[in-house]
């Protein structure tokens, strides 16, 4: 279990997928002025993250064994079409639960988060359970990044920039002082 | 779309549409691969490689894919473009293609890409197709250099691997790091609004 808890809070911290890693910097440039947005992107993530971590691993036990050349077009393939089939069961099943998630669906199915944490589960040969939680947690830290994200340019739009760095120049500055505070967190995985 | 000539189809993606500085298209391998001048030029390559081949099989068969599908299959055309790609790097160049990880395969989903397929290839002929390519390309290597070597002088004091500086230089270690990239990519972007500001400002006295 410890084994389980040590690669959520690395996916989730350490090694931050927005701020260490960069991925997944679309919704993170795009979606992040406003914080209730930002939290429901984030919960969006954790989702397609989790069906991606099943997907991946299902296909690297069964099917990838005998065409490794194929990892890539597959993944991109079922991935794509899982989530587009879920999201149709819950605009069925659930349409507040939808009316919540459902826009930015299609927007993260595939982008460079949710393809990365495919190609890094299987790189580290993680299994079905390793897998999971390393998807919650890069869900969870995608998700923690776009709040704190957020939260600080709903301050900075009150706040008299000089004209020259309004926009993403100021988002990246931002972003780069965030990414330098998650590195403090590097200290806690060393010392265990 | 206005027409436009061969020659601005080529030079368009270079730098006034440079898809990086400008479009922020790309983001993702722009920050993460970059903290040496070799990385960057690996990955701008790669990119290159994939982002011409794509071109031309979208505007060789953009008569035969349906409208319906077409995102699909462009995803499909560069999904395959990018296992040669990888694969090639990684029979030729290991240490670069270990050093790039799983940015290789992460090519696939740069926005950048589908972006020009959909956009261009997918409605102009083969030849302007492939200008557009090239001069998109060629505009992502040079966003891609300028950022990587403007971390790895100030990051490692050195360019391509050759030290600059001699023993006495400190380097900045914080710039071949993550928050590094960040900062580089604001800075930069800064520097350019302000050109800009300044070449409009005397355009109009």
């Amino acid at each position: 279990m410890g084994d389980l808890f040590w690669i959520l809070i690395s996916a989730m911290v350490v090694n931050n997928f927005t701020l260490s890693l960069f991925l997944g910097l679309c919704p993170f440039m795009g979606v992040s002025s406003r914080i209730e947005t930002a939290l429901r992107m984030g919960m969006a993530n954790i989702f397609v993250l989790t069906i991606t971590s099943i997907c991946a691993w299902f296909l690297n036990t069964f099917i990838l064994v005998h065409a490794p050349y194929l990892r890539l077009i597959s993944f991109i393939v079922v991935i794509a079409s899982l989530v587009q089939i879920v999201e149709m069961i819950i605009k069925k099943a659930s349409p507040t639960l939808f009316r919540q998630l459902g826009i930015y669906l299609p927007l993260i199915t595939t982008n460079c988060a949710i393809l990365g944490l495919a190609i890094f589960q299987t790189n580290r040969g993680y299994g079905l359970f390793q897998g999971l939680s390393f998807a919650i947690g890069a869900g969870l830290g995608l998700t923690l990044a776009l709040v704190l994200m957020a939260s600080i340019r709903e301050t900075t739009e009150l706040a008299d920039v000089p004209d020259l760095a309004k926009g993403t120049a100021l988002t990246m500055i931002i972003a780069g002082s965030l990414s330098l505070a998650f590195m403090g967190f590097a200290g806690l995985m060393s010392s265990s | 779309m206005s027409r436009t000539t061969p020659t601005e189809d080529l030079l368009r993606g270079i730098w006034k549409e440079n898809p990086v500085l400008i479009h922020m298209l790309g983001l993702c391998p722009a920050l993460a691969v970059t903290n040496s001048v070799a990385n960057s030029l690996a990955m701008g390559i790669a990119t290159f490689f994939v982002l011409v081949g794509s071109s031309l099989l979208v505007s060789l068969l953009r008569k035969y894919i349906p409208h319906e599908v077409r995102i699909s299959t462009y995803i499909l055309i560069i999904a395959t473009f990018v296992t040669v790609a990888d694969m090639s790097l990684e029979a030729l160049v290991p240490t670069i293609h270990k050093a790039l990880g799983a940015f290789i395969a992460l090519i696939v989903v740069n926005c950048m890409i589908l972006g020009r397929q959909e956009a261009f290839a997918s409605k102009n002929s083969v030849g302007r197709s492939l200008l557009d390519a090239v001069g998109t390309g060629v505009g992502f290597i040079i966003a891609l250099v300028m950022m990587g070597a403007f971390r790895e002088i100030l990051g490692s004091g050195s360019f391509l691997g050759v030290g600059l500086f001699g023993s006495s230089f400190e380097p900045w270690v914080i710039m071949i790091l993550p928050p590094g990239g960040f900062l580089t990519l604001g800075l930069l972007l800064l520097g350019l609004s302000a050109w800009q500001r300044r070449s409009a400002g005397e355009g109009m006295a």
